[in-house]
């Protein structure tokens, strides 16, 4: 790895690649786009230590299809990327969906809409992270508030798409990827890294898509004799295309569940003072950072604030809120663009609870005073 | 099981078949040609990778008993490039089509080209979208009637051997069905090159493409292919030549440009210290 200190500085983009690295990532292959080339930069200069192969491609539909490629051989694989880059990455991130491969995409928003503010944070893709990709498909997102938890959820990115043979986004704003703070790069060390579950040469009639238990078929190595056939077309367990109703169904059923049945293990998030919360912030990224520095300067007023946090982004862990709910009166939701995560709040929500958004869309942060000044009012309102 | 014995069964997945192309489809005698030339070279399919994008050509990947990857239209060379670059113990073979190789799938044929990462990307050029239902491509015979050019072609027509030659890939040949041993032998070569080898492969979508502009029966198109090389005996039942006569087959172009995988471990890891901190 990176030296033997465990402790250094970095910016986030750099953490993110060095997380990479120890998760295991040996291939990687990307398109420079700021507010994101610093993690190429950085792949460009670690994989070859570590006998990983790196490729800059002639575009990001090249870059993700490389890195599928690789992934299906068996290289754990990743790549970065930002807005209009995410965009075209779209096509193949569902293919990824579909026919099951692991790999990481990450995207370092920056202002949009198009090519927007390269320069700028916001957090406007989060909804395109869900939906970003044509048909219903199985996708994780992870969205990181500091440099710590930019490398730590780098890695679990790594661990939870080889677990669940998903693609997994991870997603932060400009502000994090350029922002300079320490991390201790050991704490991934102590854990054994998670690979996919590999099909077992001795097995016979192996079933590429065979509906197990757990709901997550074991992958065919290409080399292996199993000789295996992959399709983005609808497909039957046997890996060969179909379009029978029943055989759609039950393979859509499984493919749609296995992370609705393992949301326990996908799910993670930060509660910070919800304990006796009468208003709420819900928040990522940077926006959560201002929402706690606003909460705790809230609380030294008096006012009963907390912040709720999902650092699993999707599936979004909606029992993890509901179980917060009882006494809060409102939620806030700051976020970098014109409301897209106060949606899913609402959703969530009983009409009880007041909802109010909190959006800039002009390349700035929220600061923690803006947040204070509207827990404040809300204060006023419920009490 | 000897050389002399060839026969196309022992290479394909007889439980998919019947296969789905049309009587007559072009597309069958390139896939007989291209496990043929793996049956002589004794290539294991086991040690093989086929990847293919989407259209009626794309689909051949599912009869080849082999690990086959059918992917996203126009992107099978970048996904072949994922699984060439680190799996070099594997053979990798591109299946794509003049639509999926050359309008969306365009700009990386040209860095493949490029880049030279040993691989073989056959392209079945039938002129035509087949699979969408004969919609005009980048190969489409000036002035030939298509549902989308309903008064002709007025687009010239793309050269990919050109193309390739031009982008620096290491082989380059041409064929035509019509010349099935001629075809393998072909693919044979492109098999054993060091390097990116693009093979265009003349085939005809004769259900759709071909009954549009009445250019004659299955057999009839086959045999125009290259009328310079039609059999006296068949004297002028062919009177439109599908191609211009003067194409030309066999291996096009060949270069000893160094292999992308290779430079990449000789010069990336070779230099790359181990374990040496990078960071200031
Ligand atoms: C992104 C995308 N655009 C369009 C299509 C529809 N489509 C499927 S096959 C095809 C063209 C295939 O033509 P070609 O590559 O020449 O293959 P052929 O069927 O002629 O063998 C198109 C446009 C698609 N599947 N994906
Ligand atoms: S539509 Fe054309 S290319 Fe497709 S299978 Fe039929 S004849 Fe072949
Ligand atoms: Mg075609």
């Amino acid at each position: 790895m990176s030296g033997s200190f465990s402790l250094q500085s970095l910016q986030g983009n750099h953490a993110c690649a060095l997380g990479a690295i120890q998760a295991g990532c040996r291939f990687y292959a990307g398109y420079p786009i700021t507010p994101s080339s610093e993690i190429a930069e950085r792949m460009a200069l670690e994989l070859p230590k570590v006998e990983g192969y790196f490729i800059q491609m002639e575009d990001e539909l090249a870059s993700m299809g490389a890195i599928l490629g690789a992934s299906m051989g068996g290289t754990k694989a990743m790549t970065a990327t930002s807005g209009p880059g995410f965009s075209l990455k779209q096509e193949n991130l569902g293919y990824a969906s579909a026919v099951e491969i692991p790999c990481v995409v990450v995207n370092v928003m920056r202002g949009g809409p198009s090519t927007g503010m390269p320069t700028r944070p916001a957090q406007a893709d989060l909804m395109q992270a869900r939906w970003g990709s044509h048909g219903d498909h199985p996708v994780i997102v992870l969205a990181p508030d500091s440099v710590q938890e930019i490398h730590q959820q780098t890695i679990r990115a790594f661990d939870l798409a080889e677990q669940f043979r998903v693609p997994v986004v991870v997603i932060f704003d400009e502000a994090l990827g350029h922002l300079q703070e320490t991390v201790d790069l050991s704490s991934a060390e102590k854990e054994q890294r998670v690979m996919r579950k590999w099909a077992d040469k001795s097995e016979k009639d192996f079933q590429p898509y065979a509906i197990t238990e757990d709901g997550i078929p074991a992958m065919a190595r290409p080399g292996d004799g199993f000789r295996v056939h992959t399709t983005g077309l609808t497909h039957a367990e046997s890996g060969f295309p179909s379009q029978k109703p029943e055989v759609v169904e039950r393979n859509m059923d499984r493919l749609l569940g296995k992370l609705e049945r393992n949301r326990s293990t996908i799910e993670a998030w930060e509660a910070f003072e919800c304990e006796d919360a009468e208003l709420l912030v819900v928040g990522v990224g940077i926006s959560a950072r201002s929402a706690r520095s606003a909460v705790r300067r809230a609380r030294r007023m008096g006012i009963r604030a907390g912040l709720f946090r999902p650092i699993t982004l999707w599936p979004f862990p909606e029992e993890a809120l509901r179980n917060q709910l009882d006494g809060v009166r409102s939620i806030i939701v700051p976020e970098l663009n014109a409301g897209q995560l106060v949606t899913e709040i609402e959703r969530i929500c009983p009409e009880s609870i007041e909802v109010k958004p909190l959006n800039r869309v002009d390349g700035e942060a929220i600061p923690p005073a803006d947040i204070l000044t509207l827990l404040k009012e809300q204060g006023e309102k419920v009490r | 099981m000897k050389v002399q014995d060839f026969d196309p069964r022992d290479y394909l997945r007889l439980n998919q078949f019947p296969h789905f192309l049309c009587p007559g489809c072009g597309h069958g005698i390139a896939l007989r040609a291209l496990v043929w030339a793996i049956h002589e070279l004794e290539l294991s399919l086991d040690k093989m990778a086929f990847v293919s994008g989407i259209g009626c050509s794309g689909r051949l990947t599912a009869y080849i008993d082999s690990n086959t990857f059918h992917v996203t239209h126009g992107r099978p060379i970048a996904f072949a490039t994922g699984i060439a670059l680190t799996r070099p113990d594997l053979k990798v073979v591109v299946i794509t089509g003049d639509g999926d190789c050359l309008a969306i799938g365009g700009n990386h044929l040209i860095h493949a080209c490029r880049r030279n990462l040993e691989m073989t990307c056959l392209m079945l050029n039938n002129e035509v979208y087949g699979m969408t239902g004969g919609q005009v491509s980048p190969t489409t015979t000036e002035l030939r009637f298509t549902p989308t050019t309903p008064e002709g072609n007025i687009e010239p027509v793309f050269d990919a051997c050109e193309l390739a030659r031009s982008a620096g890939a290491g082989m380059v040949g041409r064929e035509v069905t019509l010349q099935t041993p001629a075809l393998k032998n072909l693919i044979r070569e492109a098999l054993q090159h060091k390097g990116f080898s693009f093979i265009e492969v003349i085939s005809d979508c004769t259900e759709i493409y071909g009954r549009k502009n009445d250019l004659g029966s299955s057999p009839e198109m086959i045999l125009s292919q290259k009328s310079s090389i039609r059999p006296d005996s068949y004297g002028n039942v062919v009177d439109v030549p599908f191609r211009p006569n003067f194409l030309q087959t066999g291996i096009l172009s060949e270069n000893e440009r160094p292999e992308y995988g290779e430079a990449y471990r000789g010069r990336i890891l070779k230099q790359a210290p181990a374990e040496q901190s990078s960071s200031k």
